[in-house]
């Protein structure tokens, strides 16, 4: 039998291409075929069988996919764990997964229950654990508390005594000299200076509480860092290939200024944070990214077309809308939604005093007041030509 | 040109707005004057609250404005005339807002003109897209208005205005104090506001003035909004909203009596707020700060507010879902032998629920027979209709035989649901699509609804006492649609991951699992009655058992399991799948894997490997049933599944499926195996809770981020997890392969390894929010224990096995981890089920539309392609529009002649599988018949060339052209444009 030439494939994969089968598709076929020794007729049988696959698989129009993403992301919910795991390994920390974070995804909640960042580091950064840790001392945030023993009040000079540890200090690549400096951009007035391995501060204030006050604003103060994030993590990525930062607490817009992050593929999984940065399309990726590594961690399967349709209507007025009262659903145009929705009675207050219109195109709507509603089948109206039927008849006869 | 439509749409738009003064009395049937309701023969007193003016609810009586019955009376409105105004709790907010943005004086809007022909703009331009106020702009005059002192109009100041909730305002002037602004000061303010500085505060003047907020006239609810019902004992109970009523006509009365009277202010005053408390409760009994209007019993009254809010309210409660008739409920149970597509139904529901069916010249003597057997034998009817619309209880007929005698085209006859008849069937929690399917009706005896096991994953129904619903369509329109969009069949693969939900569970796992794996040989008569079983000889006439080569012929001629299922496929049937007991070697041996864990499906043959969960049971993405579906049809899907169940049924009967407490019994050796590991890893424990209090960080090294006592939890529960699996290990070691526990473990059908290691070896640590149990008494879980002691059984490890039994101490701890479970569960279906409902009405008005755009109810584009790549996830392979592997296995696995036979019918295959979108493309539709026909040429004689084309007629061509394409040529007398095109590419 003859096999295929690579001439025959692509004359036909051109054939199929004119057909409407997309690119990408093509391309995976190309790659797939390039190796196996094909004969022609079962090449022929292959792309036909290809292409009847492929119309098969397009959306009918009037296909209620809004309902059917809804569904699809919402039943899987019910079996889906409720509490906050740690991860198996010993040192990470605390993640909330599950139906919460879905839900905080969902709601588009201002800040997420546990920030998490992870942060890719450009090339030499990246090779080693050495040169990565470089990095990391700079972004992991370092607050007084963490590298004094004790801060001491001293109420015969009204001062404020910080006591450092100088290996702790060491360790994270902190200059003991500069922290004077840094002191000063919180605390304007009085004098600062170091003495040894303290950090004496004379605010001038010669009140007892206002100074127990400073001290416990002091201890607060971030020493050394990007602020926000709370601890960082060194470790590999799962295929071994680099290292990254993990973080608790995010800051994107810090961390991205660093000399040496890779800007192009930190995240973070603060989605508000994502769409003041990098803007609506990015924090739209970051839905379905969060929402699909939910699901996948849940072991749930789920299409991933359910999910863009999810943020892709949560994205579409440009900022992030939540779902629920107080985003889409309470944006809607139709009286009847709202209050079908949730409060009720203010929806028709309100609809009253603005003499709103139900132009009654939803689905609620019509169910509300018992109409056929306007989707697959209801939207498909029959009419009959009685001119053309007569026709016919008469041509019968 | 004349058309008929379908005309169901009655309703265009519905406009809200406010009811003025005017409105109120120009609709009024009544004024309503006495408080009082019936006198004391139980006549309704002229003028009182239950007039009859205000339409009747009492059966036979008529309405005294509309002149019509109960039925079609649907009530007037009645009046009463306040005799001062009462303010509009829900608009008590926005009065205060717009009190505060307003002149006390000239009552114009505190703006500048300039200022406020932005917004008139912006408000206009919104009212014309949305046909309501601009919200965020409301809020910025508010904010704006709010703000200025003088006038810019009368140059009048403006005071601070403040409320006392709910509806007392005030207006304080700086070391002056305050005084309060009435309600008929209020009304003044409101009255003089014009036009378009209402427009600008978004109110729309055509259909509310803001002073309309404030009552002068309050309208009366007809009494069927408010029935009142006589009890047995014949006393009579008024609605809620009548008892309100009373009260506020009461004081009303007395307000207006006590003014005409000249009383002192001060009890003026007192009556007025008391008017204004009931009017209040009257709209919304739960206002906060005010008490709610209570009932004589302490209830508090349901008042409008009340009715139309929440769960239970009008909106949710009655208009979004409304109670139906014909459909029945009943607890369910198995039934093996009937298809998927069934459900068993109940003989005594047959009875009861019905379907108008229309008499005609074809069916009538059908009919006649119903009619005569009566509502009481069972394929019979209820109730006839006649043609003048009148309707025969057949119940109560004497004589049937004169009704069916009578019957004629055009009558309908109300017949008993018979066999073959489609329903629909549902379960709560209708959480998706498949939880509501047509199924065909199949009348049996008993009195639960009978369901096909395979069903129960899409249902996710077990039989513990569930209980389910069925609707029976009342038309053909909704029996056309659950004929074709709601069966069973249709719906086996899942939109959710395009996959198939239904598939094989539990026992049919087990069973397949048996039947397949390698030892497993039928002799010729057991392999018969499997055939006959599953409906071999039926599917596949020429099916012929001598075409099976049996595996060995000693003793006597034996077949293998897998010959025998295999029968089931279809010829074509392709698969390579890994089996759920894959030991995931680090070098796949594929079709010669040692454990007979790869499954390989060749043209139809089993020709290795065991089948299990990942390749028959539900939810698997690449099981057979979708393989099969996919190339097949949902009905060759669905009659694989009705008839392998079938087939696994027999085996597994014959094989039995048992699981006995011995099974889990581990003794000997392995006993003791299992008694060091736990001991080891008490021991461990100790050491290292030893090293904590010693501060040993040799032996306990601090985890960074983690203070001593926090990683001493982290290791200990990390050994008694090692333990326990090692202990679990060692007994399924011990127990063997051959138990059938563990044949359901490893074949997916039911439990885990897990579950078997504690029911044998250990149960295992139980925690409390993912920490070993540490609360109850200080220091200390149970008294048993000494305080602070750290020991992996005080702190709730459990040693023992469920077979051995537990200790006291033991079983409190795993009670405690249990109870967690139960309230997790709890928790999470509430939590879920809200945030499914808010994505449903987020999500549920966008739609395909014609253009491919995916668009929400106002026509906003949300998507400009579907999924981006316009591919319906449920008719995808698992996410992608096409498997190119089993494709492509299938390609290279076919018989050459098979191909061509395929191929040979391909046009038709394409043009009859393919979707109407795909042939309306007119390249689309052109070539795929042209790239078979190229290709045959060689082989078959080429059809006629060119030149003979254009020798045929045009008759002859249309002829060709619609034969090709199962197109018509013509259409309403004109050639189309689908044949104009097709003629010049072929004239060409």
């Amino acid at each position: 039998m003859v096999k295929v030439t690579q001439k025959i494939i692509e004359d036909k994969l051109d054939e199929l291409k004119e057909d409407g089968i997309p690119e990408d598709l093509i391309e995976k076929i190309r790659g797939r075929v390039k190796d196996e020794e094909l004969e022609e007729e079962q090449l022929e049988y292959l792309l036909n069988k290809i292409y009847i696959n492929y119309h098969n698989a397009l959306v009918e129009t009037n296909e209620p996919v809004g309902t059917v993403a809804a569904q699809s992301i919402g039943e899987p919910g019910t079996q889906m764990t409720l509490r906050t795991f740690h991860y198996a390994g010993v040192e990470e920390f605390s993640v909330t997964q599950g139906l919460p974070r879905l839900i905080e995804i969902v709601d588009a909640r201002r800040f997420p229950s546990t920030p998490q960042q992870t942060i890719y580091l450009e090339p030499p950064y990246n090779q080693s654990e050495e040169k990565a840790l470089e990095i990391h001392n700079l972004i992991e945030q370092i607050r007084f508390e963490q590298i004094t023993h004790d801060i001491d009040l001293d109420f015969v000079n009204w001062t404020i005594i910080i006591n450092l540890i100088p290996e702790i200090c060491e360790k994270k690549n902190i200059d003991i000299d500069g922290i004077p400096e840094i002191l000063k951009r919180y605390k304007k007035k009085g004098t600062i200076k170091r003495e040894g391995n303290s950090i004496i501060i004379d605010p001038g204030i010669e009140d007892l509480q206002s100074l127990q006050k400073l001290r416990e604003k002091i201890l607060k103060k971030v020493v050394k860092g990007v602020r926000g994030i709370n601890r960082g993590l060194l470790t590999p990525t799962d295929d071994q290939k680099e290292w990254v930062i993990k973080t608790e607490g995010t800051n994107m817009h810090g961390v991205v200024q660093i000399e040496g992050v890779d800007a192009t593929r930190t995240v973070s999984n603060h989605i508000h944070e994502i769409e003041k940065l990098y803007g609506i399309e990015a924090a739209r990726n970051m839905i379905i990214k969060e929402a699909q590594r939910v699901l996948d961690q849940q072991g749930l399967d789920v299409d991933i077309r359910h999910l863009l349709i999810l943020s892709d209507l949560m994205c579409v007025e440009g900022s992030i809308q939540s779902i629920g009262r107080h985003g889409i659903s309470g944006s809607k145009t139709s009286v009847f939604a709202r209050a079908a929705f949730e409060v009720t009675v203010n929806q028709l207050l309100d609809a009253g005093l603005y003499g709103e219109e139900e132009r009654l195109l939803g689905i609620p709507e019509n169910v509300i007041i018992g109409q056929v509603v306007p989707m697959g089948t209801g939207r498909v109206k029959i009419s009959l030509d009685l001119d053309a039927n007569l026709k016919i008849l008469e041509s019968k006869k | 040109m004349s058309y008929s439509f379908s005309r169901t749409k009655l309703i265009d738009k519905i406009k809200f707005g406010l009811l003025s003064p005017d409105e109120i009395r120009k609709m009024s049937a009544a004024r309503i004057i006495t408080a009082d309701t019936y006198d004391e023969d139980g006549l309704p007193i002229p003028s009182g609250l239950m007039d009859q003016r205000l339409g009747t609810i009492e059966p036979g009586q008529r309405c005294q404005t509309c002149g019509n019955l109960v039925s079609n009376c649907m009530g007037h409105f009645g009046h009463i005339e306040l005799a001062r105004p009462v303010i509009h709790v829900g608009y008590a907010k926005k009065v205060l807002k717009v009190l505060r943005s307003i002149c006390p004086e000239c009552s114009r809007l505190m703006l500048t003109e300039e200022e406020m022909e932005g917004f008139r703009e912006d408000q206009i331009k919104h009212r014309k897209i949305y046909s309501d106020a601009d919200e965020e702009v409301t809020k910025i005059v508010f904010k704006l208005a709010r703000k200025s002192k003088i006038c810019p109009y009368c140059g009048a100041k403006k005071k601070k205005i403040v409320i006392e909730k709910p509806t007392t305002y005030y207006e304080e002037e700086e070391n002056k104090g305050s005084h309060r602004i009435t309600p008929i000061e209020i009304l003044e303010r409101l009255k003089k506001m014009t036009d378009n500085d209402l427009r600008i505060l978004g109110v729309s003047p055509e259909n509310a003035r803001l002073e309309w907020v404030i009552f002068t006239v309050l309208s009366i609810p007809p009494v069927c909004a408010r029935p009142s019902i006589t009890l047995d004992s014949g006393i009579r109970s008024e609605d809620d909203l009548t008892h309100k009523l009373v009260d506020v006509i009461r004081i009303n009365q007395r307000l207006r009596e006590n003014i005409d009277a000249g009383a002192p202010h001060l009890i003026v005053e007192d009556l007025w707020e008391l008017l204004q408390y009931h009017i209040t409760t009257y709209l919304d009994n739960q206002v906060s700060g005010i008490p709610p209007a209570r009932h004589r019993s302490g209830r508090a009254l349901r008042t409008l507010t009340q009715r139309l809010k929440g769960k239970e309210g009008r909106f949710r409660s009655n208009l979004s879902g409304k109670r139906v008739d014909f459909s029945a409920r009943s607890v369910i149970s198995p039934s093996p032998y009937i298809s998927i597509n069934e459900v068993g139904v109940p003989l005594a529901i047959a009875k009861i629920l019905t379907i108008p069916t229309n008499v005609n010249d074809w069916n009538i003597e059908e009919m006649k027979h119903l009619v005569l057997k009566g509502p009481f034998d069972h394929p019979g009817a209820n109730y006839i209709i006649r043609t003048d619309r009148r309707r025969v209880d057949l119940r109560y007929v004497k004589n049937r035989e004169i009704i069916a005698e009578m019957l004629a085209p055009g009558f309908t006859v109300e017949r008993h649901l018979a066999d073959g008849d489609l329903v629909l069937f549902n379960r709560q929690p209708s959480l998706h699509r498949m939880s509501i399917m047509a199924h065909e009706v199949k009348i049996m005896s008993g009195r639960t609804f009978r369901l096909n096991l395979t069903v129960c994953p899409p249902y996710n129904a077990d039989f513990d006492g569930d209980e389910m619903n069925l609707h029976v369509p009342q038309n053909e329109e909704a029996r056309t649609e659950a004929e074709l969009l709601l069966k069973v069949q249709e719906h086996i693969l899942s939109p959710r991951f395009g996959g198939p939900i239904l598939g094989g569970i539990q026992d049919f796992i087990s069973s397949v699992f048996q039947f397949t794996s390698l030892n497993s040989l039928y002799n010729k008569k057991d392999a018969l009655k499997l055939f006959y079983l599953g409906d071999v000889f039926k599917n596949k006439p020429d099916f012929n058992l001598e075409d099976l080569t049996p595996i060995t012929t000693d003793p006597e001629p034996l077949y293998s399991g897998k010959q025998i299922f295999s029968t089931l496929f279809p010829d074509d049937l392709n698969i390579r799948v890994k089996s759920k007991f894959c030991k995931k070697c680090d070098v796949c041996e594929k079709e010669d894997c040692p454990y007979d864990a790869y499954v390989v499906i060749t043209n139809g043959i089993l020709l290795a490997g065991t089948i299990d969960e990942n390749s028959f049971g539900a939810m698997q993405p690449n099981s057979i049933l979708q393989r099969i579906i996919k190339d097949h049809g949902n009905a060759r899907g669905r009659e694989f599944l009705d008839s392998a169940t079938k087939m696994l049924l027999y085996v597994i009967r014959q094989n039995g499926m048992t699981m006995g407490l011995d099974e889990v019994y581990v003794h000997g050796e392995a006993y003791d195996k299992i008694q060091q590991i736990l001991k080891d890893a008490n021991d461990e424990s100790q050491k290292l809770i030893k090293a904590l209090f010693e501060n040993d960080t040799t032996v306990l090294k601090r985890a960074p981020g983690r203070s001593m006592r926090e990683t001493l939890e982290l290791r200990i529960r990390q050994i008694l997890a090692e333990a326990r699996k090692m202990a679990e290990e060692t007994a399924s070691d011990y127990i063997g392969d051959e138990a059938h526990s563990v044949i359901m473990t490893k074949s997916g059908a039911r439990g885990n390894i897990l579950n078997l290691g504690q029911m044998s070896a250990v149960v295992g640590q139980q925690a409390i929010r993912g920490e070993r149990i540490n609360r109850g008494y200080i220091g200390r879980a149970l008294p048993h224990f000494k305080v602070n002691d750290l020991s992996p059984r005080a702190r709730g490890f459990v040693e023992a096995s469920y077979r051995k039994g537990l200790k006291p101490a033991e079983f409190f701890f795993h009670a405690m981890g249990g109870r967690e479970g139960l309230v997790d569960t709890a928790v999470r279906t509430s939590t879920s089920g809200y945030m499914q409902r808010r994505l449903v009405n987020a999500l549920q008005d966008m739609i395909i539309e014609n253009d491919g755009t995916v668009r929400n109810s106002d026509k906003n584009i949300i998507q400009f392609r579907y999924g981006d790549d316009g591919i319906d996830p449920m008719h995808t392979d698992h996410s992608a529009a096409v498997n190119l592997d089993v494709l492509l296995l299938k390609a290279k696995n076919l018989d050459i002649n098979q191909i061509r036979e395929e191929m040979k019918e391909s046009p038709k295959t394409k043009t009859t599988t393919k979707k109407p979108k795909a042939t309306t493309k007119p390249k689309a539709k052109t070539k795929p018949k042209a790239t078979p026909k190229s290709k045959k040429p060689d082989i078959k004689k080429q059809p006629e060339p060119d030149q003979k084309d254009q020798t045929l007629s045009d008759e002859e061509l249309r002829e060709l052209y619609e034969k090709d394409t199962g197109k018509n040529a013509e259409w309403r007398g004109k050639l189309t444009k689908g044949y104009l095109e097709w003629k010049k590419e072929k004239l060409e």
